[in-house]
């Protein structure tokens, strides 16, 4: 639905680029006009925020399933769609179908599959995916094991200026493992692989991106070892960016214990000093985004032994208060939580949305960050429960969301 | 003390039902020291019923015990069914491959079912770690864990410590297993049977050690209170007892262990490692073995030293033990009907 009236949006505090304000924030036709000292016009539809925060709408970078309900609740006006669909985005038809199918309310942007199939071996359609509506490239659930063929796709995609979206673990020493290598997965009896696979595969493909001059993005790094690659990189100069979900800076290993599959993930979660690892690299700015990884799986994929278990979780609805309680530790502040959430992201995948600016779109979420709730597997929005976060008891809720100036739900 | 070695001591346990509060057994993990020695000394009255020429008890007459087995397996599932038949109840064995089992239903319905069958213990094997307590979760009566993937294999477990006990008796070591100094070797990393008994044989006092090579050797065992070795010189050396793990033929080719004939090289127990231990030293193995391979025959045979014939009489008084002490609750048994019990 276009936006028929103008909006105005008063007495709430702005979460801007770099600094947190007082005022009001005015839409017309979908877009932002004016921040800051506006006031109403005649005809505006005027919305008081009564203090709470006025951010821009999430965009959720990497998520499996496209579930409204849950973005929605959780204040996430765009999420980039992995291709790891049935059957996979490596065609165009696919991508301009999904490409369209939120609309007007929410926005998916499609991830072309790298390699057809996402088998990693042949590159896809990726500039006819492009033009059907692909916001970035990705390599999927999987890593491309063939070096050849990831420089190959990284120089195209650098020719084409889509980020390539990678998911970082040497296969190899990955195998079969659902689990990082360490006391918990011994006792458990789990196979498992050492940490340093992701550091592994994470060496590779910045080498390679530095080789081509791409744009990567390393949608979940989740470990020390990784961290200090990123870093490396960034100070080289290197186009690298890193992101994580809340699941690998929130839990660790401990998790799985008694056969949990809510902590099935993919990565597998690791232990606790790669934890506080995590932690610390969103507080120092290497991590740049930071996700829901959204995959809602019903009992039919996680009632099962933890192996044979599916890996994800419903992560769409509890995303923005788990970042919201990095605020309160005094990790990160508040411009730079929804830097993570919508800025950094909206600009990866080349959309003008992302933050409260002129001529951005007009996605706005009015959020209560002090709101109590308790997430609970059992009534969520998803159209699946797993989280392994059930039972636990977070602060901040979305109160109101626009989608380019028109009220939601 | 007057009464004899092989009979419950006073005072080691709480009374009635709280001696054993847990519905189920799903593993050593979660288990008390005296839990553990109570189901041992419960045994005891198994071990001396089945060596009678007539090895009959009623105790659990009337009640239909299903083995579920979705992993292949003779002895464990045969050693579950006498024991279930000597204390009298209708024993029903389900034998399915995992994979027939993955295609149709699933392990919850397969639960489910079994549980609409009103079995009043459930003894299940899977090939996949936490499967068994998945089963557990569905089902009403006491579920028993007959080794799920590589997590656990508590009767396995428990049947050794018994088996070692008798043999220390019998030398007349009084302080049983207090420094014991027990070494497994074999493939470790893929071993529910090592897991179980480090837990359970240091929880009675001894001090395992582990032996593997790299590849076979899971990280951090020595959280779990393991002594790591990868040189089996060094881990014979003073060991009371040598438990050998069987090692699966398909990890012999290359992947784990360029193969068997260098596994036995470095691995193989001969009369020569042997030497390494403490005097009368005893060894066991979980079976089935490789003779040749982990285990030299002469040695596997040696009357006197090898417990492993022992090992598979003790399995059924141990699982005996289990059905029975499992069952009580239900049954009524006095001062157990009215205790409480925790889920585990």
């Amino acid at each position: 639905m276009k936006q028929q009236r103008p909006l105005t949006i008063t007495a709430g505090r702005l979460v801007l680029p770099g600094e947190v304000r007082t005022g009001a924030i005015r839409c017309v036709d979908g877009q932002i006009v004016g921040i800051g000292d506006v006031t109403p016009q005649d005809g505006d539809d005027v919305v008081d925020a009564g203090g709470k925060l006025i951010a821009p709408g999430l965009v959720d970078l990497g998520v499996f399933a496209v579930d409204k309900p849950a973005f929605h609740f959780g204040g996430i006006t765009r999420a980039a769609l992995m291709p790891d669909q049935a059957p996979p985005l490596d065609h165009p038809a696919r991508v301009q179908f999904l490409a369209y199918s939120g609309k007007p309310d929410f926005w998916v942007h499609p991830l072309a599959a790298a390699t057809r199939g996402l088998e990693g071996s042949e590159l896809a359609e990726l500039a006819l995916m492009l033009d059907a509506g692909a916001r970035g490239i990705a390599t999927g659930r999987r890593w491309i094991a063939d070096s050849g063929i990831m420089l190959r796709l990284l120089r195209y995609a650098a020719m084409l200026d889509l980020a390539v979206v990678s998911h970082s673990e040497d296969a190899g020493l990955a195998g079969n493992a659902v689990a990082t290598a360490g006391e918990m997965a011994t006792r458990l009896g789990l196979p498992s692989a050492p940490a340093e696979a992701e550091a592994l595969a994470v060496a590779r493909d910045i080498a390679l991106a530095e080789i081509a001059g791409a744009r990567l993005h390393l949608r979940q790094v989740t470990t020390k070892a990784s961290l200090d690659l990123v870093r490396a990189a960034k100070r080289r100069g290197v186009a690298v960016s890193a992101g994580v979900t809340p699941a690998h800076f929130m839990l660790s290993d401990f998790a799985m214990a008694e056969f949990r599959t809510f902590a099935r993930l993919s990565p597998p979660l690791r232990q606790e000093s790669d934890r506080r690892a995590v932690v610390e690299a969103i507080g120092d700015g290497t991590i740049d985004v930071i996700s829901s990884g959204h995959d809602p799986r019903g009992p039919e994929d996680k009632r099962l032994p933890f192996a044979d278990a599916e890996p994800g979780m419903a992560g769409a609805e509890s995303l923005l208060a788990m970042v919201l309680s990095l605020v309160r530790d005094d990790v990160i502040d508040l411009p730079r939580a929804f830097s993570l959430l919508a800025g950094k992201p909206g600009e990866l995948l080349g959309v003008p949305a992302g933050s409260l600016a002129l001529d951005q779109e007009a996605d706005i979420a009015l959020i209560d960050p002090e709101k109590p709730w308790v997430i609970s597997s059992a009534r969520m929005a998803a159209s699946a429960g797993n989280t392994p976060f059930d039972g636990q008891p977070v602060q901040g809720r979305v109160t109101a969301l626009f989608k380019g100036g028109v009220a939601i739900g | 003390m007057t009464s004899s070695p092989n009979t419950p001591a006073m005072g080691r346990y709480p009374a009635g039902g709280l001696a054993f509060p847990h519905r189920g057994l799903l593993g050593i993990a979660g288990l008390q020291n005296h839990e553990i020695l109570f189901l041992l000394d419960e045994a005891e009255q198994w071990v001396e019923l089945n060596r009678r020429s007539a090895k009959h008890s009623e105790t659990l007459a009337g009640l239909t015990i299903i083995n579920a087995f979705f992993e292949n397996s003779t002895r464990t599932l045969l050693s579950f069914e006498i024991a279930g038949k000597r204390l009298g109840a209708d024993v029903v064995n389900m034998q399915a491959a995992q994979s027939s089992i993955k295609k149709g239903e699933t392990l919850i319905d397969t639960g489910v079912t079994l549980n609409a069958m009103r079995a009043d213990a459930i003894v299940i094997r899977h090939a996949s770690s936490g499967a068994v307590a998945l089963i557990a979760d569905q089902v009403a009566c006491p579920v028993l864990n007959a080794g799920d993937g590589q997590h656990e294999h508590p009767t396995q477990a428990l049947l050794d410590a018994l088996t070692l006990r008798h043999a220390l008796r019998e030398r007349g070591r009084s302080d049983e297993f207090n420094g014991l100094i027990v070494t497994i070797c074999g493939d470790i990393l893929h071993s529910r049977v090592a897991r179980s008994n480090i837990l359970c044989l240091s929880s009675l006092g001894a001090r395992v050690r582990v032996c593997a090579p790299p590849a076979l050797m899971p990280e951090a065992i020595d959280a779990m209170g393991a002594e790591p070795y990868h040189d089996f010189e060094a881990a014979m050396d003073g060991a009371d007892a040598v438990m050998m793990l069987r090692l699966q033929n398909e990890r012999m080719q290359g992947q784990f262990i360029p193969s068997p004939r260098e596994y036995r090289h470095l691995y193989g127990l001969t009369a020569e490692r042997l030497n390494r231990c403490a005097p009368n030293a005893l060894v066991m193995h979980p079976g089935p073995m490789n003779r040749g391979v982990e285990i030299e025959s002469d040695i596997a045979d040696l009357m006197g030293t090898s417990l492993v014939t022992r090992q598979v009489e003790m399995g059924v008084a141990i699982r005996m033990a289990c059905l029975d002490v499992l069952t009580r609750r239900a049954r009524g048994v006095d001062g157990w009907a009215e205790a409480g019990e925790r889920s585990a």
